[in-house]
């Protein structure tokens, strides 16, 4: 490779800077370092705190968000990595004060008991469906298999994306 | 987590030469690992150099039935690529049967090869370890070591290699395409993990700067009839403690054509070359699966906490050829 004519991209950091984000259809600015998770960012920069931090390590999926419309987790992903991106939080999913289908069917079925991994189940839930992989318990067991729920609500949770998926017309 | 600077590359040359001129810079691609080993303090780049950008995520089908994925390529959009579920479902499997589905979202294929060990050792960034701080000696020879290795180990390392895709990667023969300051290169899979020997800290032969663009897949028709058996602790969301990759054709009774690979069970996905030899030409019944398997753990060095992994992995090896030749023995 002919390095003359290669310019690197710039560096950021490690200092304070903005980053411009999309959160849930909203242009927002913020300052933060590079190192900053996206969880952290919506969390304590955002005011946003329905995305939960449970493990911090890619374990347990209560931080689980989209970015551009695909399930992540928003521990492992630095904040400024997402500039440019569309980020949807659980205070997203349903704009305009109503409850989504799946948080109403969450509280039908009481799919949680404690509630802290419920964001992101719900978060999970909803892309399961786009998704289509949810064909039966076995396949809803699989495809959910990276949200923990330590009170172990998981019947309920399958009851109620089963119940969406049912309204949906789907399969 | 330590503070540390960021660029994002729009071109693959810009991407090299970012991470070249720094020491400490390092590529950032899906994070899954990254991200987590930073902030434990196990990973110390200075500069992240984010190639998500890159124009390294297409999977395409080459001339005669093979695949070229771009390293960018998620683990989600991979797994379900129509060529790959036709022709390589060992491919798909392995993928779909790794980690959650927001982790296979984010992660790419590139990223998948570098991936770290998930020995305690390693990652807890305090205990002696030779593959983080090398001359410090190995926690995890006396310690707690049942998910370790029992193939292609050293005592300097007994670190079990992570990946599933790799496994099923290996068994296909497929070549890592990469680039870097030094220009391109193109290294054979087997190659490209090496086995932990006297320098742990060293896992593939990648330079500084040095970027997997793509991962070749030859054209196997064998492939067609494969599969990816994985058992572990819990049925999903876990890594293995034994896996196979395994695609065989049977012609009159007899193997004609087989591919064999082991993962976690050893230091480096495992290409069980011994047992293909010992299987090629012999009935395919699950006698000759057993001997075969016996064959190649003989060179296994169990630990007490994993011994149980050299009955099992015989055993998955002979239940992965089964499944695929029920019927034609």
């Amino acid at each position: 490779m002919n390095t003359e004519i290669i310019s690197p991209p710039v560096e950021r950091g490690p200092e304070t800077g903005t980053v411009a984000l999309i959160v849930n259809g909203q242009a927002r600015e913020l300052r933060i370092e590079p190192r900053v998770s996206l969880l952290d960012a919506l969390r304590e920069h955002l005011g946003l705190p329905g995305s939960k931090k449970g493990c911090d390590q890619g374990t347990c999926g209560a931080c689980t968000v989209w970015v551009d419309g695909r399930r992540v987790l928003a521990c492992l992903t630095l904040a400024v990595t997402c500039e440019g991106r569309e980020v949807t939080t659980i205070e997203g999913l349903s704009p305009g004060g109503e409850l989504h289908p799946m948080q109403a069917a969450f509280i039908t079925h009481d799919a949680f008991q404690c509630g802290y991994c419920t964001p992101g189940q719900i978060m999970s839930a909803v892309a399961l469906l786009d998704e289509g992989h949810v064909t039966d318990d076995g396949q809803i067991a699989e495809w959910m298999s990276g949200n923990i729920c330590r009170c172990a609500a998981y019947p309920n949770i399958r009851a109620a994306i089963r119940e969406v998926r049912d309204a949906a017309g789907g399969e | 987590m330590r503070p540390l600077s960021y660029a994002r590359a729009t071109d693959v040359d810009g991407a090299i030469a970012a991470v070249a001129r720094r020491d400490d810079g390092a590529f950032l691609a899906g994070g899954t690992t990254e991200v987590d080993l930073v902030r434990q303090n196990v990973l110390r780049p200075g500069l992240l150099v984010d190639i998500n950008d890159l124009p390294l995520n297409r999977v395409e089908d080459l001339p005669g039935g093979g695949l070229r994925i771009g390293a960018l390529a998620r683990m989600s959009d991979v797994a379900r690529v129509p060529g790959v579920v036709a022709r390589f479902p060992v491919i798909s499997q392995a993928l779909l049967l790794g980690a959650s589905a927001q982790l296979r979202n984010m992660a790419s294929m590139g990223g998948n090869l570098c991936q770290r060990v998930r020995c305690s050792y390693f990652r807890d960034a305090a205990s002696p370890c030779n593959k983080r701080d090398p001359g410090s000696g190995c926690a995890a020879l006396g310690g707690f070591n049942r998910g370790h290795a029992i193939l292609g180990t050293s005592d300097k390392c007994i670190a079990t290699h992570p990946s599933d895709v790799a496994v099923a990667l290996v068994a296909l023969d497929a070549v890592v395409h990469t680039r870097g300051p030094g220009g391109e290169m193109a290294i054979g899979i087997d190659d490209f993990f090496l086995l932990p020997g006297d320098t742990p800290e060293r896992e593939h032969p990648l330079e500084h700067a040095e970027l997997i663009t793509a991962i070749e897949v030859p054209g196997a028709p064998v492939a067609r009839r494969s599969v990816y058996l994985k058992f572990r602790d819990r049925e999903s969301y876990e890594f293995a403690l034994v896996s196979v990759a395994a695609a065989v054709r049977i012609q009159d009774g007899t193997v004609a054509e087989v591919r064999l690979a082991l993962g976690g069970v050893a230091t480096k996905p495992w290409r069980a070359r011994r047992a293909e030899t010992a299987l090629l030409g012999r009935p395919a019944s699950a006698a000759s699966f057993a001997l075969a398997a016996r064959q190649e753990l003989a060179a296994a060095m169990p630990r007490p906490m994993n011994a149980f992994k050299v009955e099992l992995t015989q055993r998955a090896m002979v239940r992965a050829l089964s499944t695929l030749t029920d019927g034609e023995a």
